[in-house]
Formats: C-alpha cells, structure tokens, sequence
C-alpha cells in the first residue's frame, strides 16, 4: 500500500508532549556505553603516528625498529591500505586522508599506525618509527592560498567551473555560481549600497567524545565494528570500500554517541582500526586524544566573504552580490558552494549573485559542522544588511520584515518556496519583549536571520509488535538528541497506544536496511516519516487479524485509539480489540505482526530562524559578555518540545561560541597552536545567561504531521546577531569573527 | 608483576588494584574496574567529563594518579543512585532533559552533587560559576542550570 507523507491537520495527542527519553537512565547512571566503553576480548590498543609538517613530502618510513618491540602486534603504513577506489576521487581523498600516502598535507596528517597489547607499548611503537620527510612550503590562510605565487598542494588541480580550463594548476579547486536577474542594473536603481568584507576563523565542532571504535576483522573477510558515528551505514560503506571487504560482511554497531554536529559523518580511524585488525588478526581499540580530534578531524572552512547590498530609500533591497571563499583542507570540497546557495536564502531578491571558491590549504579536511557554511555566509550578510537598514534610516527588524522572502519567491539558489517561517519569525522577534527592553551603557542589541536547507533521504523502519502488545520499533538513523524519544512519540501517535508501550532502538547495520546518517536535521523528519508509513503498514495487518478473530471482512475493521473497531450497525455487539489482545492472539492467527517501511523521505521542509542578543563589552578589555539571548525559529511541528528547545539552544551557544572566542590558531611553522579545550575555549556554563527559545510552527506541506528538520539552523544566525550587538556596543562595524577581546580592542582602537 | 598495589574505598566498597606509576585514576576505573561511567574528554583537566569526588573534593580524575587513591575514599556516578532510587539531580536532569548526548552528564552530576553538598541553595550565578569547569557542548547549559535549580529546592524540602 502507497504511503501518502501529506500533512494532514489532525488533533495530535502524543506528539507534542514531553516525556522523559528512554535512554535516560542509562545516561544518568553511567550506564550508556559510548565509543570508548566498550572492549572485545584479546584486543589490542592502537595509535596513530601523525606528521609534524604542515606539508611533506614522505620519502621512506622505516617501521622495522617498531615492529620488533615486545608486544607490537602490527604497524601499518598507506602500504597496508592499498588504493582500491577505482577512479572514485572522493573516496581516494578519503584513503588519502585516512593514511598519507606520498605527501602529509597539514599537521597531524596519519602517517602510520601500531597495534600493541596495551597503550603504554603502542606509544613507545610510535617512537620508533622513522619517517624520513622533505618538509615543502606550505599555506594555511584562505586568502594567501588564492594568490598565484602560493604554495601548491596538488598540481593536478585545474579550478572546476571555469571556461575555459585553466592552464595551469591552483588551490582554488571549484568555482560555483547561483543567482538569477541583472545585479548591475538592480545595484544602478539603489539609493543607498554597503560594500564589505570579511573573514571567519576556523573552528572545531568540539565535541566532548573523541572519535573511537573498536574493529575486529576476521580471516575469512567477514568484520565488525563497534564505533561512535553519525552514521553507521555509511561508515560501513566506506570501511568495506576502503578495506575490499564485502559490505554486508562488516557489521557496524553504533554506541552511544558523545556529540557529532557533522563531525562523526566521516570516517578518520576507522578504516585505520579496521586495517590494524586485519594484519595482526586481533580486535583493535583505537581512540583519538583530544589533540589528534582538533589536529586530525573535524573543521569548518575558515573564509574570506565580499558582500554588496543595494536598496531604494523606501528598504527595498535592489540587489544583492557576495563573493565567498571556503577552506576546505587538503581535499576538494563543497563548503563554498554551499555558502553561496544560503547567504541570500531569506530575501526576496530580484537581483541577486553569489559566486564561491573552494579553496585548498594545509589544514585538516573540512568537515560539516551544524548548517556547514552557512553560518559564515549568514554573518556576512545579515551584518551588512544591519549596516544597510540603518543607511537607508530603517529599523533593521523592518528592514528585513519587508524583504523576507515568503511562499512563491524564488529563493537565491533557485527553487521556488512553498509555505515558510522567514516572515513570521521576524514578525515574532519584532513583538518579543526583549526587543523592547532598556539597553544600557557600553551595551548593544543585535539580531540577525539565519537558514538551512534540511534533508530526507534513505530511511527505513522496523515496528514489532510483542505478543504482550508492547512495541519495539527499530531505525537506523543515529540518535544524536533524543531522537528516540521522538519517534516513540511518534509510534504511539499512529498505533494509538501510550508512550511508555514503545521502545526505540538504533538498530546496528545487519539487522536493518540501509539508512543515511543523522545529517541535515533529517533524523526526526525522516525516522518519523519512515515509522509513520510502519506503524500504518502494522495497523493494516492488526486489522486483518481482527476481522479473522470476528470473521467479518477487512474492510469492515477500522482503528481508532489503539482498538480495532468493528464499524456498522450490524456488529454493535462486536467490543473493540484492543492492540493487546490483537498482539495476544497473534500466534493462532498467523504469526508475528510487524510493519517495515523502505523510503525515500522527498520534501524536507526549509528552516528559518531570527535571533536577538543583547551583549557588554568592557572597553578598556575588549571583554564581552552575552546578557540576553532570544531563538526563534520554524519547527513545522515540534515532536518532542523540550528536545527542540535544546536543539534551539545549543546551536545558539555554539554559535556564541564561534562569534567570540573559538578559532584554530596556526603559527608560522603551520603547525596548530591550540590544539586543546584550554586554548581553543568553548563556552563554559558562566559564560551564558539562559537562552530563550520560541517555537513556531508552520506546517511542512510534506509530512503527516508538518515535522522540518530543527536542529542545524540554530547555528546559523548568532555570528551575525552577536556581531551587530558589538557593533551597535562600541559603534564601530566588526569585521572579523571571533570578536575576542584583542580584535575588539584592535577596532576601537583604530577607529 | 610490577605495579604498586593500592587499597582504596569507591562508593563504599573496599577495592584493591595493581596499576602503573604513571596511570591515571581515570584509566584506573575505566580500564581496571569496569567503571566507565566516567568520561575521557580530554585527559588534560579541562572538560571535567572524567569528575569524581575524592574524599568530598571535586577532582579530574584525568589529572589524579591510580596510586593517590591509596587508602582514599572516592564516589562516582556509578554509586550516586541507592539501588534503583534515583538520586534527585538525575531525576531533575531527565525531567529537564538536561542531556542530549549525554556524554558530560555523569561529570556535571559529580560536580553538581559536590556544588549543593557546600551550597544547599545557590544562586544561578554560583551554580554557573560551579559548574564552569565542566564542558556540554549539546545543551547550552540553560537546562542544566534549571534541573540544578530544581534539585537543590527538591533537596532542602528532603
């Protein structure tokens, strides 16, 4: 039976509620087992050795010295990783990055590995390795890596999207371009036009759990692995790939996971562990240090942002342009594209081009991090938007009220909108009582929109019914906030049972068909889609089993509560069924009753959010402090309200995180100065006021129950709220983000 | 077999361990006991994913050798419940849903437990400057701050 994922505006009795997570004990007892919690028997400990250069050439490495030490059980190179890729450049930059092969790129590039009976012999191995080096001349800002004269990192990289290919080689691996109408004309009938540049820093997503696993491969080709991700499904694929191994010969079981915000959507140890493994025929635990998660895994793009905005004098924007280059680490990546299709998605625009450049650098391989390169783009703009609004003598909250875009705009990168939240999130910040509070001395409000596209993707769903009509319901997508408790909620909505009847698991990669990972904001959006069509596909075959205990068609047998019903006149002596008795019977009526449901969750809705923030700045420091601190933003339809609050929330403080303190500091050696929570500082507890969340619910037209992804765009306006609250604070216009005290100094003082 | 023999006290049991000088207490209940209730963040004493308390002082326990527990009293996560009975700062933190990974939360339970046993009633700026040396980079801490809040009201009517 076709499911229809319309929404359908119904009364909803379960979704909405906030029940306390079925995975919450385990997690407040010390029971939850994450990454490094789990061991297999006769393992081995396994370390990374890891290049000190910024860029190096590997002439030799000589493990022979390592191998002979007491207890080394295998050491592996790039040799021990052969390249089976077969043309697919991605997955070669992922082999390539997983283990250098002839060049480390940035420092704390893989160079080898050990696997040891303890951790004290595997660091003593790594010692005794030697790798003979010719260290090149590297570049690690974004800027410099687009002069001419730059170091180069590839020379086999000719710009993509250029016509004609260029002639010779460069670090600026891709040109993209979005836009639609004549900027030149529009910029010619603007009274009034901001011209502006900028630059972001780069920074770690900062996820407390460092990356871990736990590999076991066997002499027969078969595998498993243990391991903290965003998503197990792909992470086997590319361990297999990578690996040769067959893809349903490697079972992957995702422990509990200790934060990813797109960190842990790709593979770094992994495949390492895997082919560890493999050569000394034991399981292998290999866990990153925390210094090898900031060296080694994760980052933004730092980028270099141009912005132009024109408007009449009556706030109608006449046309808008912005030129964005993304670092995107040693490796081809699409984080600028990415920044040119958002940074104009919340305007109505006639007139609008973006142009972005990937731009190659010796740092880590970027990494998606929560609405990847939005946020940066985000600041850019909504901070030239501010300084726009006050030129033309509008009230920036008007200002943008007038030019949101709304349904039926042709959005920047081109598709046209269907219902959406940019509007009445700016209508709701602009009623908020914090925007009418007092500000004082030394103090400044800012506000800011922000937007992500959200994703569906694969997904597929279990729904088992017990026989004592308790509901087991299987996903594979990652449970990264609570999800499932969502689709719990969202299981007993459907089925018409309580809460406390259905267990939510995350299946490991054996037991369940594939899924996409928790990326996108999909989880929820996508797994209650999937356990919707199940939780239906089960009812359907509760239905027949009721009419065969009545012996009464099926089409006389409707669901209503957790019951099956006999529906007409003629059976009004017929009791409902409840789900129990139906689950009780099941063995006498044909067996288990399940629904399973395989799609493809089309049509995630688009997400909108407008922040306010009020900040003090200390003008003899450059010291700032967050004093208020408002989220708005479009749900759809918040499943599980206080989860989607946390959601708001902590895209905000990572946000804050980034506009003020957070960056990867590198020195001239290129080597990374701060390597540690100590000097790359994440905001801490009394760093924050509390964060006030309001939640707006416009209906997704594609889901039964309106749901949006929510979890990424909360990160995408603080940059650019915070930087027009400093702003508006010290009355000089800051450009450079994080606004640390040195930087916020350095503006006053050169004003 | 080398090693330095230590007799020491966790959540009221008397435990005996053989561990290296140089082994972290972290390592020590992680990888000797089976307690892996406390975290690994950093092993550095800056995210306090690993606290425990050490004869009613907060610590990292990244940064305490195996061999000080000698004759020591220590409390984890894993002796902060008495038998399946909630104590009340994790009971407040699911109802507040003052987790999301989950992965700080034992560290911040800790350090919350030692917060309201020398402040029964702090103010939210000491609980924020109380819980300053523990990293959650999921929450934002604004649900944090209100399960504590409700615990300590919930512990003082107790």
């Amino acid at each position: 039976m076709g499911f229809d994922p319309r929404y359908s505006a119904r009364n909803l009795t379960s979704v909405g509620t906030r029940p306390i997570r079925p995975d919450g004990v385990d997690k407040v007892t010390g029971r939850a087992r994450y990454g490094a919690d789990f061991n297999m028997a006769g393992q081995l400990i396994g370390r990374i050795l890891r290049s000190p250069h910024a860029h190096a050439k590997i002439r030799k490495i000589d493990t022979s010295r390592a191998e002979k030490l007491n207890g080394v059980k295998a050491v592996i190179t790039a040799a021990d990783l052969p390249d089976l890729t077969d043309g697919d450049s991605a997955m070669y930059d992922i082999l390539d990055n997983c283990m250098a092969r002839t060049k480390a790129l940035y420092d704390g590039h893989a160079v080898a590995a050990v696997a040891a009976v303890d951790a004290r012999t595997a660091r003593k191995a790594l010692k005794l390795i030697e790798v003979d080096y010719e260290v090149l001349p590297h570049v690690t800002d974004v800027d410099e890596a687009m002069k001419p004269t730059a170091p180069l990192l590839h020379d086999n990289v000719f710009t993509e999207g250029v016509d004609p290919k260029p002639a010779k080689p460069s670090n600026v691996a891709k040109r993209s371009q979005f836009g639609h109408g004549d900027i030149e004309e529009g910029f010619r009938q603007a009274d009034a036009i901001i011209e502006r540049s900028f630059k972001t820093e780069q920074t770690h997503q900062g996820y407390i759990e460092p990356h871990a696993c736990v590999a076991s491969v066997n002499s027969d080709g078969t595998g498993e692995l243990w391991v903290c991700t965003q998503g197990h499904f792909v992470y086997r694929q590319h361990c297999a790939q990578l690996l040769g191994m067959d893809v349903s010969k490697l079972r992957v079981t995702s422990s509990e996971i200790g934060g990813g915000f797109g960190g842990k959507t790709h593979v770094w140890a992994e495949p390492v562990a895997l082919a560890l493994s493999r050569k000394a025929g034991r399981p292998v635990k290999l866990v990153m240090s925390r210094e090898e998660v900031f060296r080694a895994s994760g980052p933004t793009s730092a980028t270099s942002i141009d912005v132009k905005i024109g408007a009449r004098k009556d706030g109608t924007i006449t046309a808008a342009s912005a030129t964005l280059r993304y670092s995107c680490g040693p490796y081809f990546g699409t984080w600028a594209e990415m920044g040119a299709m958002t940074a104009f998605a919340c305007y109505k625009l006639d007139n609008v081009k973006t142009v972005g450049y990937e731009v190659l650098v010796n740092r880590p391989k970027t990494a998606a991090y929560r609405a990847p390169s939005a946020p940066m783009a985000a600041f850019a703009v909504e901070s030239a938007i501010d300084e726009l609004a006050k030129k033309v003598g509008v009230d920036p909250v008007e200002f943008r009220i007038r030019n949101a875009a709304r349904e039926g705009t042709r959005s920047s990168y081109g598709p046209v909108y269907g219902p959406i939240g940019i509007g009445p999130t700016l209508e709701a910040a602009k009623n908020h009582p914090h925007m009418k509070a007092p500000v004082g001395k030394n103090q400044g409000r800012g506000m800011a929109c922000g937007f992500w596209f959200n994703f569906g993707g694969q997904t597929c769903a279990d729904l088992n019914i017990g026989i004592d009509g308790t509901v087991s319901l299987a996903v594979g997508t990652i449970d990264v906030g609570g999800s499932r408790a969502s689709l719990s909620l969202v299981a007993a909505e459907e089925l018409g049972i309580p809460y406390e009847q259905v267990k939510a698991v995350v299946a490991d990669t054996a037991s369940l068909g594939y899924n996409d990972m928790t990326d996108g904001s999909r989880g929820t959006f996508s797994s209650s889609m999937a356990t919707i069509s199940a939780a239906r596909n089960a009812i359907q075959v509760m239905r027949q089993r009721a009419a065969q205990m009545w012996d009464i068609p099926v089409d006389d047998v409707a669901w209503e509560q957790g019951h099956a019903i006999a529906k007409g006149e003629k059976y009004g002596n017929l009791p409902p069924l409840s789900l129990k008795e139906i689950a009780a019977a099941a063995g006498k009526t044909g067996g288990p009753i399940a629904g399973h449901s395989e799609l493809v969750a089309d049509g995630a809705g688009v997400s909108f959010a407008t922040h306010i923030c009020d900040i003090e700045v200390d003008p003899d420091t450059g010291a700032t402090r967050v004093l208020r601190y408002t989220v708005v933003q479009d749900a759809g339809k918040a499943v599980h309200p206080t989860y989607v609050e946390g959601q708001y929330q902590g895209g905000a403080a990572q946000g804050i995180g980034w506009a003020l303190n957070e960056e990867y500091i590198y020195g001239k050696d290129g080597r990374l100065q701060n390597p540690g929570f100590l000097d790359y500082r994440i905001p801490v507890c009394s760093d924050l006021p509390m964060i006030d969340t309001q939640i707006l619910e416009i209906p997704n037209p594609n889901h039964p129950y309106g749901v949006r992804g929510v979890g990424e765009t909360s990160i995408v306006p603080p940059l650019a709220a915070i930087a027009n609250a400093v702003s508006n604070a010290v009355g000089v216009r800051m450009t450079h983000i994080p606004m640390s005290p040195p930087r916020i100094l350095a503006a006053l003082e050169a004003e | 077999m080398s090693g330095v023999a230590v007799s020491t006290t966790i959540n009221g049991d008397d435990v005996e361990f053989l561990c290296q000088p140089e082994e972290t207490l972290l390592e020590v209940l992680r990888d000797r006991l089976g307690l892996t209730g406390a975290k690994e963040g950093c092993g550095t004493g800056d995210c306090g994913a690993c606290s425990v308390i050490l004869d009613n002082r907060l610590v990292c326990s990244c940064l305490v050798l195996g061999a000080e527990a000698e004759g020591r009293r220590i409390e984890t996560i894993e002796g902060m419940a008495s038998g399946d009975k909630l104590h009340p700062l994790q009971q407040k933190f699911l109802e507040h849903a003052a987790l999301q990974c989950g992965i700080c939360t034992p560290g911040f339970l800790m350090a919350a437990k030692d917060l309201l046993a020398k402040n029964p009633d702090p103010t939210e700026e000491e609980i924020r400057f109380g819980l300053a040396g523990n990293l959650c980079r999921c929450t934002g801490y604004d649900k944090i701050v209100r399960a504590v809040q409700d615990a300590a009201r919930v512990m003082k009517g107790a």
